[in-house]
C-alpha cells in the first residue's frame, strides 16, 4: 500500500508543478495578485507531496519490501539500518527523487522566505522552479519509476553495493544535490529577472545568499566524496578527474564565479548581464552533470545502471532549460542596463579577473570530460584523457588566480593603484619569501623542478592564508590607528567580510593539503608476518595479528598494527579487507590515523603463498587539510549567509544596520 | 559595452550552447562500451611490450596463440580497476581462463607498485606507458577488458569494470562458447 500512495504523491506532485509553471507567470502578466499567490502555495503542495513520496520509499527500504523492484535489487534484511535508508537514493530512481525532493524544498523555502520579494519576481521565479520540478518529475515518472512492483518478490534482497556502505557515502549524496539543485534558485532567479527585463542590485542581494548557500553544501559534498575516495577506495588518491567527479566540480567552479560576479551586481550594479548569464550556466553544468552521470555516455565507476532513454529524456531537459533561458538571454540582453564603468585595476576589475579564470579552469575541465567524445564525434577514434591532461591544463590557471585571490580584497571599488594594495600585503610577501626559500632549501636534494613545484605550491597556500588574515588587519586597521578603533571595527565589521576572510584562507589551507601531499608523501609495500615491522618515515610498524573477524553483513580479514616513532608508541592501526557474501564483493578498509597535521595509512593484501601478508603503508603529510581547508571554505561560506544583509527575510533592515564607518579601505560601506 | 557589439556577442552563449548540446546529442548514439565494429572478428593488433620489471618477460601477441584468453587494460590511477581487482584475482585464483595485463599509460613503476600491493593476477604483464597499443586496439579508457578467442581474434570488448554480475552473464557464457569452437 505505502509505495502506492508514494507513487500516487509523486503523480499529484507533477499535476501541481504543471500548475506551478503556468499559473503564477500568468498571474505576473496580467498584474493578477491571486494567480501570482497561487506560485507559493503550489510550491509547498508540491513540497508536500515529494515528501510524502520520498516517505513512502524510505519506508519501503527500512521495511525491506522486496515487493518493490528497486528495494530488492538494492536492498537486503541483513544489512544496518543507515544504510538500508542511505540505499534510497544509493540507486538510479531513489536518487531522482531525492534530486526533485531537494528542488521541491528550495522552492518551498522560497515561497516560505521570500515574503519581501516583488509579487513579479517571486511568482516568475517560483514558475520557472515548477517547469524544472516538471520536467524532473515526468522524467522519474515516465523512465525512472522508483515505485514498480514486482510479481514475485524475492525472499532477501539483492544488497546494495559494499563500496557504497559507509557513512560518508550514505551523507555524500544529498550534500551534493543540496548543491547542484539549490543553483537551480539562481537559474530560477535569472529566467525571472529576463522574463521581467530588470536586473538591479536588489535582485543581486536577493539571489546570492542562495546562491552561496548552494554553493556551501556542494562544497561540502565534493569534500565528502573526496575523504570518502581516499579511505575506502584503498589506495590514498583523493582526485582522480572521473568524469563524475569533473560533473560536480564543474557547477562548482561556475558557482564560485557566481558567487563573487553577483557581489559586483550587488555592490556596483555592473557585470549585469554577465551575472545573469553565469546564473544559468551554473545550473545547466548542474544539468550535464547530471546527464553526464545517468546517460552513460562516458565510463566511469560511479556510472549508474544507464539506459538510452534516459540520456534522451536529460537531454531534452537541459535543451529546453538551458536553450529556452539562453534564447530570452539572446532576446532581453540589450535591455539589461550595462552599469557603472570600473578602471581595470579596481575591486570590480579584480572580480571580473576571478571570473575570467574560474570559467576558463571550468572550460578546461569541460573538454578533458568531454575531449573523447569530441575526438570520436571527429575522427572516430576513441581515446582517453587521463589526470596529466588536467594536471597540466588545470594547475597553471590556478596559480595566477590564487595570487589574485590575496591581491583582489586589498583593492577598492572602481578605481584602484595596485602597488598601494600591494604595499599593504608586504607582510605576507614576506612570509611567502621565507616558506618558498625553506621549502627549496629542504627540497632541493630530490630534484629541481620539484622543489621548485613543492615551493609555488607551499608560498601560494601562505600567501592566501595571510592575504586573507591581511585584509582583516587592514579592514579593523590594526596597528594603523588607536586600539579603541580597532576594537571597535572588530565588533562592526560585517559578517560576510569574515566569511571572505574564513573562505579565502580555506583555500589556502587545501592547496597547503594538495602540496603536501603532492610533494611528500612517502610509501612502501612489504611482505611482513605477525611480529615483524617495517620503517618509513620515521614510523615504525609493525604487524601484530591478523585475525578473521565477522561484521554484520560482511567477513572481514583484519590486520591490527602497532606504530611507534622512535620506541613511543603513537597508535594502533586497524585494517579490514570485507568480504561481502551476498555481493561476493572485496572492500578495503583501511586502517588511518590522523594528527589532523599528517595522516598514516595501512592497508593489508592478501595472504602470499610463503604465508606472510604485503602490508602496504602510506605516510601523507599535510592531507587532511585537503579536506579541513574546503571545509574552512563552506564555513565561510555560511558564516557570510549569517550575515544580516544577506538574510534572505531582511533587506529591508539590513540597509538601516550595515556599518556606516567609512574607513576609507577597500569595503565602503552601502 | 556598445549596442553594436552587444547585439553580436549576445548570440554567443545561444549558439555555442547549440553545439554543444548538438555534439550531447551526438554523445548519446555512442556508447563507450561498445566496440568499434570494426575491430569485432578482426585479429588483435602484433604487439611486443617490454615488462613492468626487468626480472620478467613483458607481453607479446604470440603468447595469446591458441588459446582463449582475457586481455586486461589496466591503470594504477584508474579507480574502476581498483573495483574489478579482487573479480580478478578471483578469476585467476580458480583458473578460470588465462589472464593477461596491460599497464597502460602508467609512470614508471606505479604499475608494479600496484601489483605488488593488490597481488598480481596476470600470467604475464606488459607495459603501454605511452597507451600505443591502446589505440590499436581502441581502448577509450581503464579498466578495459579484450576476449581473444583461439585463432587470436578479438571476439568481444567490455569497458568499465568487470564485476562478479558481469563476469556472470557476460564473460562465462561467452567464454565457454568460444571454447567449444574447434
Amino acid at each position: 500500500m505505502a509505495p502506492e500512495i508514494g507513487h500516487y504523491a509523486l503523480i499529484l506532485a507533477l499535476a501541481i508543478s504543471l500548475t506551478q509553471a503556468v499559473v503564477p507567470i500568468l498571474g505576473a502578466r496580467r498584474g493578477n495578485r491571486e494567480l501570482m499567490a497561487y506560485g507559493g502555495r503550489a510550491a509547498l503542495g508540491q513540497c508536500a507531496c515529494i515528501v510524502l513520496s520520498f516517505a513512502a520509499l524510505t519506508y519501503a527500504f527500512i521495511t525491506s519490501d522486496f515487493s518493490v523492484e528497486i528495494v530488492a535489487a538494492n536492498s537486503h534484511t541483513a544489512k544496518p539500518l543507515v544504510y538500508k535508508i542511505s540505499g534510497v537514493w544509493a540507486n538510479h530512481e531513489g536518487s531522482m527523487l531525492l534530486w526533485v525532493l531537494i528542488l521541491s524544498i528550495f522552492g518551498a523555502a522560497l515561497a516560505l522566505f521570500g515574503a519581501n520579494l516583488p509579487d513579479t519576481l517571486k511568482a516568475n521565479a517560483l514558475a520557472v522552479q515548477g517547469m524544472i520540478s516538471l520536467g524532473f518529475l515526468a522524467f522519474i515518472e515516465f523512465t525512472s519509476n522508483p515505485f514498480n512492483r514486482l510479481d514475485n518478490p524475492p525472499l532477501d534482497g539483492n544488497g546494495l553495493n559494499p563500496i557504497l556502505q559507509d557513512p560518508g557515502l550514505a551523507i555524500h549524496p544529498p550534500f551534493l544535490y543540496l548543491g547542484y539543485v539549490g543553483f537551480s534558485m539562481a537559474f530560477s532567479f535569472s529566467v525571472a529577472a529576463l522574463i521581467e527585463g530588470k536586473v538591479d542590485a536588489a535582485w543581486a542581494r536577493w539571489v546570492r545568499p542562495w546562491v552561496l548557500a548552494a554553493w556551501c553544501f556542494l562544497t561540502i559534498g565534493i569534500t565528502l566524496g573526496s575523504a570518502w575516495a581516499y579511505y575506502t577506495l584503498g589506495w590514498g588518491g583523493w582526485w582522480f578527474w572521473d568524469p563524475v567527479e569533473n560533473a560536480s566540480f564543474m557547477p562548482w567552479l561556475a558557482g564560485t564565479a557566481l558567487l563573487h560576479s553577483a557581489l559586483v551586481v550587488e555592490r556596483r550594479n555592473a557585470l549585469v548581464s554577465w551575472t545573469v548569464l553565469l546564473g544559468i550556466l551554473t545550473f545547466s553544468l548542474s544539468l550535464v552533470g547530471t546527464f553526464l552521470v545517468r546517460s552513460g555516455v562516458l565510463t566511469s565507476v560511479h556510472a549508474f545502471a544507464t539506459d538510452p532513454a534516459r540520456g534522451v529524456f536529460i537531454l531534452g531537459l537541459l535543451i529546453a532549460a538551458t536553450g529556452g533561458a539562453l534564447t530570452l538571454y539572446t532576446i532581453r540582453m540589450p535591455t539589461l542596463k550595462s552599469g557603472s564603468p570600473f578602471a581595470p585595476v579596481s575591486r570590480e576589475g579584480a572580480l571580473t579577473l576571478n571570473n575570467m579564470l574560474l570559467l576558463i579552469a571550468c572550460g578546461t575541465v569541460f573538454l578533458g570530460t568531454f575531449y573523447p567524445l569530441l575526438v570520436d564525434l571527429l575522427t572516430r577514434d576513441k581515446i582517453s584523457v587521463g589526470p596529466p591532461y588536467f594536471n597540466l591544463t588545470f594547475v597553471p590557471i590556478m596559480v595566477p588566480l590564487l595570487i589574485a585571490m590575496a591581491i583582489g580584497p586589498m583593492l577598492k571599488w572602481k578605481r584602484s593603484e595596485l602597488p598601494q594594495a600591494l604595499e599593504r600585503l608586504r607582510i605576507p610577501a614576506i612570509a611567502v619569501a621565507a616558506v618558498v626559500a625553506i621549502t627549496i632549501a629542504l627540497g632541493i636534494g630530490r630534484g629541481f623542478f620539484s622543489a621548485v613545484g613543492s615551493a609555488i605550491g607551499m608560498g601560494l597556500a601562505v600567501w592566501l592564508v595571510g592575504g586573507s588574515l591581511a585584509v582583516l588587519a587592514y579592514r579593523v586597521r590594526l596597528g594603523l590607528g588607536p586600539y579603541e578603533t580597532t576594537l571597535n571595527l572588530v565588533r562592526t565589521t560585517p559578517l560576510a567580510f569574515y566569511g571572505l576572510v574564513i573562505a579565502h584562507s580555506g583555500m589556502g589551507i587545501t592547496v597547503a593539503g594538495i602540496t603536501g601531499m603532492t610533494s611528500w608523501a612517502t610509501e612502501t609495500v612489504q611482505s611482513l608476518r605477525p611480529g615483524e615491522q617495517l620503517q618509513l618515515s620515521g614510523y615504525d610498524v609493525k604487524l601484530r595479528t591478523v585475525e578473521l573477524v565477522a561484521g554484520p553483513n560482511y567477513e572481514a580479514q583484519q590486520g591490527t598494527f602497532d606504530v611507534s616513532v622512535r620506541g613511543r608508541p603513537v597508535t594502533t592501526l586497524v585494517t579490514q579487507r570485507r568480504f561481502y557474501p551476498i555481493r561476493e564483493q572485496l572492500t578495503t578498509s583501511a586502517g588511518i590515523h590522523t594528527n589532523l597535521i599528517s595522516n598514516i595509512y595501512v592497508t593489508l593484501a592478501e595472504q602470499d603463498a610463503k604465508g606472510a601478508w604485503p602490508v602496504r603503508f602510506y605516510f601523507h603529510p599535510f592531507v587532511p587539510w585537503i579536506w579541513l581547508g574546503a571545509l574552512t571554505m563552506a564555513l565561510g561560506g555560511f558564516v557570510s549567509l549569517a550575515d544580516r544583509r544577506l538574510r534572505v527575510g531582511l533587506p529591508q533592515s539590513a540597509r538601516r544596520l550595515a556599518p556606516t564607518v567609512a574607513v576609507g579601505g577597500p569595503v565602503p560601506a552601502e | 559595452m556598445s549596442l553594436s557589439t552587444a547585439n553580436l556577442t549576445r548570440f554567443a552563449p545561444l549558439l555555442g550552447f547549440a553545439a554543444i548540446a548538438a555534439g550531447l546529442g551526438f554523445a548519446l548514439t555512442n556508447d563507450p562500451r561498445k566496440m568499434p565494429s570494426m575491430l569485432i572478428d578482426r585479429p588483435a593488433p602484433k604487439f611486443a611490450l617490454p615488462p613492468l620489471d626487468a626480472g620478467s618477460s613483458g607481453l607479446a601477441s604470440e603468447d595469446l596463440n591458441g588459446k582463449v584468453a582475457l586481455l586486461n587494460v589496466f591503470a594504477s590511477w584508474c579507480g574502476g580497476c581498483r573495483v574489478e581487482h579482487p573479480t580478478l584475482v578471483q578469476i585467476a585464483k580458480d583458473g578460470a581462463v588465462p589472464l593477461y595485463g596491460i599497464n597502460w599509460k602508467d609512470k614508471p613503476g606505479d604499475g608494479l607498485k600496484w601489483l605488488r600491493a593488490h597481488a598480481n593476477p596476470y600470467l604475464k604483464v606488459g607495459d603501454d606507458p605511452s597507451g600505443r597499443l591502446g589505440i590499436d586496439m581502441g581502448v577509450t579508457g581503464v579498466p578495459e577488458t579484450f576476449v581473444i578467442d583461439r585463432t587470436g581474434r578479438i571476439r568481444y570488448r567490455h569497458a568499465g569494470p568487470i564485476t562478479p554480475d558481469v563476469w556472470q552473464e557476460t564473460f562465462e557464457p561467452l567464454l565457454a562458447s568460444l571454447r567449444s569452437e574447434r
